[in-house]
């Protein structure tokens, strides 16, 4: 299936002018990260490109702190949702008990409840266990998860019964079939929850916004909001080396993985 | 085969306790798989169940600063919300902005979708480009368009002047504000909404395609008749999903317009954070959570059954 030259060139056409479109705005903060102020004022085009914006970012905030605290955090629940998804996957394909199919509702359930409609009890939660501004606060309420659950649920049921009976019978208890068998072969699809869990972890918004009052666990996200609201010179140059800086971790994240990511959501979507 | 044997030399021994060997089985299996599940059920438990059934029992209250609940008012906080001039504003934020985003949304993210699943040259590379949205955050986004959105130096408002048209208070104006959040959220949702669909065309069976082909089907006739119809169920997903995410829209409102100008971007996630962290009320924040909740439950509910009939499914 070979197609026409000219279909080819419109699409093509189509193809760049899109990619130039949804592009622009992240080009554009890159173009300014690195452009000098006078420059972005008079709105021409940069006479000179430095790393100064950077330097006065990283100096004016603390923003390698931030940056630490938010690779932290972000690796830790990545972590715990991987265990406790694939954990609970396994019981679901795996062990046959009563009040699976109800526990399997449940599950279902938790997804219809958005996470701001609980966000007032579940800060207080946090507060009387003394958590705020600690990294805990900021993990453990997002370690459990249907939508990972559903996922792996998918992958596993991939693995034939067999090979658990026969695992079985040669004495292999069920924990270890979970780790030595049943994780090595679901790694594509752990990796690509993983990438995703990482992404959204990294991108949290309003949980931090509540619960971190100093710059010992804040996150860069809220750093960036910082950065913005205290910049009073209107220095965009530095807001957007700033706005770079958060992007970056998850753009090359992103651009790593996204074949795999896509295919894997679209799984843990609509199967 | 060795297993297979004594597999078999087994049998007549364990048919004796039969019954009891089954029962202890059981309840082995039970608590195995709750051990399993256990860790998701108690975090499910402390941070979703329990928080939920909270968040019902506070908007029945009065609180104090703290959280605590000091006077019952029953249905008091339900009455107020409803007759608030600012929440009823809120609401009507809400649907607009819902209005606004989802329909967009769905039909940019389809288009590049079916452009970028073509077999040509280098289209990986226009994928990883209609995909980066994904990995850019609500903070960064926000103040990428905040540049944008600047009233004087702001590329958007420099380009109307050169077309001679005045610029616009994107972010200051009343009737500009929201639809200023909407375009925004699109642009930060077309990366996933993409990804999603372009899935969702990849699972297409070819051989349609080619069986079309035979027939001399030309291009917007296979995508009518079969790109569509084929992709329904990604779509119903989707859509879904894109709708669930406007009504929990926070932090572009954070940092651009903080729900102003005059309320018109106060959507109602950032009213339940207003009422509850900037004003402590507690009670009637709450109040305003349950209502969040029904509405995403229904909107679920609703889109299942709507939804289903014009699905095709395979």
């Amino acid at each position: 299936m070979t197609i026409p030259t000219g279909r080819k060139v419109i699409f093509y056409i189509l193809l760049i002018i899109s990619g130039f479109l949804v592009f622009a705005p992240t080009l554009m903060a890159f173009a300014m990260s690195f452009m000098s102020n006078k420059d972005i004022m008079t709105g021409s085009l940069p006479t000179s490109l430095s790393f100064d914006n950077y330097v006065r970012a990283f100096g004016q905030f603390p923003l390698l702190k931030y940056l630490l605290n938010s690779l932290i955090i972000s690796l830790v629940i990545m972590l715990g949702q991987l265990i406790l998804s694939s954990l609970a996957a396994y019981a679901f394909v795996f062990l046959e008990f009563k009040g699976r199919d109800l526990l399997f509702f449940v599950f279902i359930a938790t997804m219809m409840v958005p996470f701001e409609a609980s966000i007032i009890p579940n800060f207080h939660i946090i507060r009387d266990l003394g958590w705020i501004d600690t990294y805990p606060g900021l993990t453990v309420p997002f370690f459990a998860m249907a939508f990972g659950t559903f996922l792996l649920r998918q992958n596993f049921k991939q693995i034939p019964k067999e090979l658990r009976e026969a695992s079985q019978i040669a004495g292999m208890g069920d924990f270890k079939f979970y780790l030595t068998v049943v994780l090595p072969v679901a790694r594509t699809s752990l990796l690509t929850l993983g990438v995703y869990g990482f992404l959204t972890s990294w991108n949290m918004y309003l949980w931090p916004l509540l619960t971190t009052t100093n710059d010992n666990v804040r996150t860069v996200q809220i750093g960036l909001k910082q950065l913005q609201t205290q910049e009073q010179l209107n220095d965009w140059g530095v807001i957007m080396a700033g706005a770079v800086i958060v992007v970056i971790p998850t753009l090359i994240l992103l651009f790593l993985g996204q074949s795999k990511l896509q295919k894997g959501l679209t799984e843990g979507a609509l199967k | 085969m060795s297993m297979n044997s004594t597999a078999i030399q087994q049998t007549p021994k364990s048919q004796i306790n039969f019954e009891q060997v089954k029962k202890k089985q059981r309840m082995k299996n039970f608590s195995k798989g709750m051990l399993f599940l256990l860790p998701s059920i108690v975090l499910f438990s402390v941070f979703l169940f329990y928080p939920l059934a909270r968040t019902i029992y506070l908007s029945f209250f009065l609180t104090d600063a703290a959280g605590a609940t000091t006077v019952f008012v029953g249905w008091e906080n339900y009455v107020t919300m409803f007759t608030s001039p600012i929440f009823l504003q809120s609401m009507k934020s809400t649907f607009l902005f819902v209005l606004y985003t989802v329909p967009i949304t769905i039909i940019i993210s389809l288009f590049l979708a079916v452009i970028a699943n073509e077999k040509l040259k280098g289209i990986g590379f226009f994928r990883t480009i209609y995909s980066s949205t994904m990995g850019i955050s609500v903070a960064a986004a926000s103040v990428f368009w905040l540049y944008l959105f600047h009233p004087s130096m702001g590329p958007l408002n420099l380009l109307l002047n050169a077309i001679g048209a005045e610029g616009i208070g994107w972010l200051t104006d009343p009737s500009w504000a929201l639809f200023a959040i909407a375009i925004t959220t699109i642009w930060m949702n077309i990366g996933f909404t993409f990804l999603i669909l372009l899935g969702g065309l990849q699972s297409i069976d070819s051989s349609l395609y080619e069986s079309a082909d035979i027939d001399g089907a030309g291009y917007f006739y296979k995508l009518r008749r079969i790109t569509i119809p084929m992709l329904s169920p990604t779509l119903f997903f989707v859509v879904t999903v894109t709708i669930i995410n406007a009504f929990q829209t926070f932090g572009q409102i954070d940092i651009l317009t903080q729900g102003g100008p005059v309320n018109s971007t106060n959507l109602v996630v950032y009213s339940i954070y207003r009422e509850a962290f900037v004003n402590y009320k507690f009670g009637s924040a709450s109040a305003q959570a349950v209502l969040l909740f029904i509405i995403i439950l229904l909107m679920t509910f609703l889109q299942f059954k709507f939804g289903e009939r014009k699905v095709h499914y395979q």
